[in-house]
């Protein structure tokens, strides 16, 4: 159910002392739980809970012709599916608009920031390169899909093995167990979204709270260098509102570091 | 028994390793995991709620609406995430495997909405979503006239064995591999039965008591994990 006005009021009254109703601070997320080799047919994935909310991340990799301006370069295609079952809201049917631009939005945190050396993912130039697919599911969504899909996203390719290629009959064996890992830099491509709620400005909305959302910036960024940006829903920001959003979203990504760092091997 | 030797060396009879549990999807109204072996579902119940559109809505009885989806990683060779053909039939199937059981009568212009994700797959998993379904339906409370279970017969060349794997669905020698899901109420009752392959008349009889043995174990399982909840509550 949507969050209803009196609700809404309340939380923003709240929201202008400085507090939530879950007695975080505004810059303060949830509990971050992950759990690794959710799936043992994918080549890595993981299950990550901020809170309430939880999605699973799954990385799979195929051989695939590249794309002709990047003859010796792998691909990366990420998708994310919010399922029906993870909350009362989301209709059947086609993907709508929130999935697509989740997918996008990881998509370009990832590709941008340089986390995979898609060069070494190049089989034979112009002919044979590994494409990376990453893919996202929402199992129960409590606000916040977005950051925890990009932790998924980074955690599950950290994890992630490189099939074997058998070369002469042109067949990936997913069967064979390999050691050699997806080659990764050592970015570390996090989102951040930062919601502006009445007059204040607060990360890892609930779903109560993002609701409430008037704009939302995600900043895809690794170590201080800013590889993605998204302003979403269509209210205007000044530019002192969004140095504002800069500096809380550098140190909501300082803490969400701390907090998965123990998963990060 | 005979000599037939399984690829992972269960008895003939003898069921992959089962974990289930429910409540695992907070936001639905109930919510279930079951897994066996290495095949892995979550089943997420909405409802019963006043079904959209109006012309859809049914005023004698309500509308059981089941989603059968499969994560584009739990395979091999990753599939395209969404719907497809074979996962539009198994949704239908799940309906009809589950109905039977459902007091649907109680809910006039109603839709109750079973979603099932398939997390990891090896052969299964349209048992392993139908039992995680189950689970979820009576975790929601919705009024259930018996408990649903289900299991795959196979038959590997000539003989008969329970719960295959997707290594024993591959399996050729001889007549080959027949694969019969089959999903049953808690006395017996037949609410779901596919066949692919080849089977005689007499042994087909044989697989359906088979699969009563299997489904008594799993629902064994089914209803702990319902108990424990029952009992965290306390």
């Amino acid at each position: 159910m949507e969050t209803s006005y009196i609700t809404g009021r309340r939380i923003k009254e709240y929201l202008s002392l400085g507090k939530r109703f879950d007695e975080r601070k505004l810059n303060e997320f949830r509990n971050i739980t992950i759990e690794g080799n959710v799936s043992n047919k994918a080549e890595g994935s993981c299950r990550v809970k901020i809170g309430k909310t939880e999605v699973i991340v799954g990385v799979k990799l195929a051989v695939g012709t590249p794309y002709p301006d990047s003859a010796d370069k792998g691909n990366l295609m990420t998708t994310a599916e919010i399922l029906p079952l993870s909350s009362d809201r989301i209709e059947l049917g086609k993907p709508g608009f929130d999935s697509i631009e989740l997918g996008r939005v990881i998509d370009r945190a990832l590709r941008e920031s340089g986390f995979i050396d898609f060069k070494k993912l190049c089989i034979e130039e112009g002919k044979k390169v590994w494409t990376v697919f990453v893919d996202i599911y929402s199992i129960n969504d409590d606000g916040n899909l977005l950051d925890a899909a990009g932790i998924g996203a980074v955690v599950a390719l950290k994890n992630s093995k490189l099939p074997k290629y058998d070369l002469e009959n042109e067949k990936v064996l997913y069967d064979e167990e390999s050691n050699e890992k997806v080659p990764l830099t050592d970015a570390l491509p996090l989102t951040v979204s930062v919601h502006k709620v009445g007059d204040s400005f607060i990360v890892d909305p609930t779903r109560e709270e993002e609701d409430l959302s008037e704009t939302r910036v995600t900043i895809g960024s690794s170590r201080g260098i800013i590889s993605s940006i998204q302003k979403s829903l269509g209210q205007s920001l000044s530019s002192e509102e969004f140095s504002e959003v800069l500096d809380l979203s550098q140190k909501a990504w300082d803490e969400i570091e701390s907090k998965i760092k123990k998963y990060l091997k | 028994m005979t000599a037939f030797k399984r690829p992972d060396g269960r008895k003939i009879e003898e069921l992959r390793p089962i974990t289930a549990k429910v409540g695992v999807v907070p936001n639905a109204d109930g919510s279930a995991i079951y897994s066996s072996g290495n095949t892995i579902a979550i089943a997420a119940v909405y409802g019963p709620k006043k079904m959209h559109p109006q012309h859809s809505q049914n005023p004698e009885k309500g509308t059981l609406r089941c989603t059968y989806l499969m994560n584009s990683f739990s395979v091999s060779d990753r599939i395209k995430p969404g719907p497809n053909r074979r996962s539009m039939e198994i949704s239908k199937i799940t309906e009809w495997a589950l109905e039977p059981v459902i007091m649907l009568k109680n809910f006039p212009n109603q839709v109750i909405d079973v979603h099932i994700n398939i997390i990891q797959a090896d052969a299964g998993t349209r048992c392993a979503g139908i039992n995680a379904a189950a689970m979820a339906l009576a975790h929601a409370g919705i009024p259930m006239k018996s408990m649903v279970s289900s299991i795959s017969i196979g038959k590997l060349d000539k003989q008969l064995v329970v719960d295959l794997t997707k290594e024993e669905e591959d399996y050729h020698v001889g007549e080959g591999p027949t694969d019969i899901p089959i999903s049953m109420t808690d006395d017996g009752q037949i609410t779901h039965l596919q066949l692919d392959g080849k089977i005689n008349h007499e042994q087909m009889k044989e697989a359906i008591e088979m699969a009563k043995e299997a489904t008594k174990k799993v629902y064994e399982i089914q209803k702990q994990a319902l108990k424990n909840a029952l009992e965290e509550k306390k």
